[in-house]
């Protein structure tokens, strides 16, 4: 469904300030990964506040909408943006990765409500994410499954096998995200591991592929719009993104795949986003 | 002719546990319809192709992705389904280790893997395809449990539990035809060994394939005077630690036997047990820390001394000392 210029702002301040609070998770927790998730916030933004359906006080409800982020590193976005929904109380950020937190630093359905799937070791999340829809699908429901992988994590084989079996199941009630922020943590995918021409392989697979701008709103927006009217084949959202987003010093840079920022570094950060948009953090 | 060659071996017939686990999944899908099996390219060989005739909507061929099919099975547990991905041992647990680590046991997933074609006894295929390790990968693994059945009977009493019983599971059976020891009205107690004979001298402790070989062994040994404990550890994990300790303080040597390797398996879940309560002396008969090869099933039992001979051989020389 199309949104209003206001709606589209909001969403955009809600990204913003997640983003404060990926930065500052990371930054107490001392460790972490604020490129894959600052890259990745815009998409699960939109999911939780404008495409999903889902119920905060009820994360297991039947007929909600499933994401599963494989890409399980960028946990720092998805815990930014349930705690702003409403699924946990907001200061329960600041126990990322400490002893006995429910915020483990790759996400644990099995502590916290509103995670789908534990993920964190790469090319699985697609895989359950085929089998939810498969699930969803023979109960006649008309739930959807959304799901990020990382580029980099398009690596892993298994990634192709999911690949294969959501043609073959014509899933079209399955969306896939790529965070196409085209580094990983020894340098850019292309020089690790080639993985252009993407979008072709994507279509040689038999999916729909739409490739967007990673962090604006409206066309992500878009383009969920557009997978849920496709019918007969799942649908691959390849969203080119910038590792780092909105921190300056972050952007493009491999150093912060996955090190938390100083606390020099978090004030320059959040001055950064200030400086943007977005609410006061 | 020797004196054991007298001893005939205490079986009638025998029954392939995988006809017996095909025929049970299907008597279970027409009771529960959240019941779905996965299978990698392998159905007619593990059976499942019984199921997917009658419920095709309920099965997925997931091709030769067997990562992925561990994944779907995942997926679609958190949806409400009992899954059972099925596969030969080598693959459903070596060749998808993290998927099981990762996407079912560590989210304690309603998933029951079905690994047929376990162990040297798969015959010509060869090491490639005898996995003698798979008990000690999913025995280590937290949230994990481990059932070995012995026979065909005990195949279908098992899988009825296992599936009744919400988690995850690793339940293993061979390719051959098994002898069938148990009777009809045998029931399965998940974590309860089954005491098949009773005996004072040592216990022959035994899972899967070596149980029939254990009686036989039991049989061979009260012609030398000796009486001699069967238990059936068909729950490897839970372990029956009361079984242990009781046969630790009552025959004062255990012998444990298993179409495994040494490491990892039934014997090391019993040693850990035994050295921790009740130390007592202890044998493991199993597979020695190497490959199979190609060949007769009987002939690899015989080449690797897992033959009711060498059980009943090793308890002589053990109450020798």
């Amino acid at each position: 469904m199309p949104v209003s210029e206001r709606r589209l702002r909001e969403l955009e301040d809600l990204a913003n300030l997640a983003r404060k609070r990926i930065v500052k998770m990371i930054c107490k927790a001392k460790s972490g990964h604020p490129g894959g998730s600052l890259s990745a916030i815009d998409i699960i933004t939109v999911l939780y506040f404008h495409a999903m359906q889902h119920d905060p006080k009820r994360p297991d409800w039947d007929e909600r909408d499933r994401f599963v982020l494989s890409k399980g590193h960028a946990a720092p976005a998805q815990y930014a943006t349930l705690a702003e929904a409403g699924y946990f109380p907001v200061e329960k950020l600041d126990t990322l990765r400490q002893m006995g937190s429910d915020l483990q630093g790759h996400p644990d359905m099995k502590r916290l409500p509103g995670i789908e799937i534990s993920t964190g070791s790469l090319g699985q999340g697609i895989t359950v994410a085929v089998g939810m829809a498969l699930g969803l699908r023979l109960d006649q429901k008309k739930n959807r499954v959304y799901c990020m992988v990382g580029d980099g994590e398009c690596q892993e084989g298994s990634v192709w096998e999911a690949a294969l079996a959501a043609h073959h199941f014509a899933l079209d009630n399955l969306t896939v995200f790529i965070d196409r922020n085209e580094l990983q943590i020894d340098g850019p995918t292309e020089q690790v591991m080639a993985l252009e021409p993407l979008a072709d392989k994507w279509k040689a697979f038999g999916w729909h592929v739409i490739e967007i701008k990673g962090h604006d709103i409206g066309q992500i927006v878009k383009a969920i719009d557009e997978a849920k009217e496709t019918h007969g084949k799942p649908t691959m959202i390849i969203a080119h993104t910038v590792k780092g987003k909105g921190v300056s010093f972050m952007e493009g840079s491999v150093k912060f795949h996955g090190n938390a920022p100083t606390n020099d570094e978090l004030t320059k950060a959040l001055e950064d986003l200030d400086k943007t948009k977005g609410a006061p953090s | 002719m020797s004196k054991d060659e007298e001893v005939k071996p205490p079986w009638k017939m025998s029954v392939n546990n995988r006809d017996a686990f095909g025929q049970t999944l299907l008597e279970l899908g027409r009771e529960n319809t959240n019941i779905v099996a996965l299978n990698a390219d392998l159905s007619g060989s593990t059976k499942t192709s019984v199921f997917a005739k009658e419920f095709p909507k309920r099965f997925f061929e997931c091709g030769i992705m067997e990562q992925c099919m561990m994944g779907m099975a995942a997926g679609l547990a958190t949806t409400g389904k009992i899954a059972v991905p099925s596969t030969f041992a080598v693959f459903a647990t070596g060749r998808v280790y993290d998927f099981i680590r990762q996407s079912i046991a560590y989210p304690k997933l309603n998933v029951k893997i079905v690994a047929t074609h376990a162990g040297v006894t798969v015959g010509g295929d060869g090491a490639s395809h005898q996995i003698t390790e798979d008990i000690a990968l999913m025995r280590s693994l937290p949230n994990m449990r481990v059932v070995v059945p012995a026979d065909a009977i005990e195949t279908d009493r098992a899988f009825k539990v296992v599936v009744k019983e919400p988690g995850p599971f690793y339940f293993r059976i061979g390719r051959s035809a098994t002898p069938v020891i148990l009777p009809n009205e045998y029931e399965f107690q998940l974590g309860k060994a089954g005491c098949l004979r009773d005996g004072k001298d040592i216990t022959l402790a035994a899972c899967g394939v070596m149980v029939p070989q254990a009686l036989w062994a039991a049989e061979m040994l009260k012609k030398r005077g000796i009486d001699a404990r069967v238990l059936n550890f068909s729950t490897i994990k839970p372990i029956d630690k009361d079984a242990i300790l009781k046969a630790a303080r009552e025959t004062k040597c255990i012998i444990s036997c298993e179409e495994h390797s040494i490491i990892g398996g039934l014997g090391s879940a019993i040693a850990e047990q035994v050295v921790q309560e009740e130390p007592v002396r202890m044998k493991l008969i199993g597979v020695k820390d190497c490959f199979g090869q190609s060949g007769e099933a009987e002939d690899l039992m015989c080449a690797m001394n897992l033959t009711a001979k060498d059980i009943a051989a090793e308890a002589e020389q053990m109450l020798k000392k």
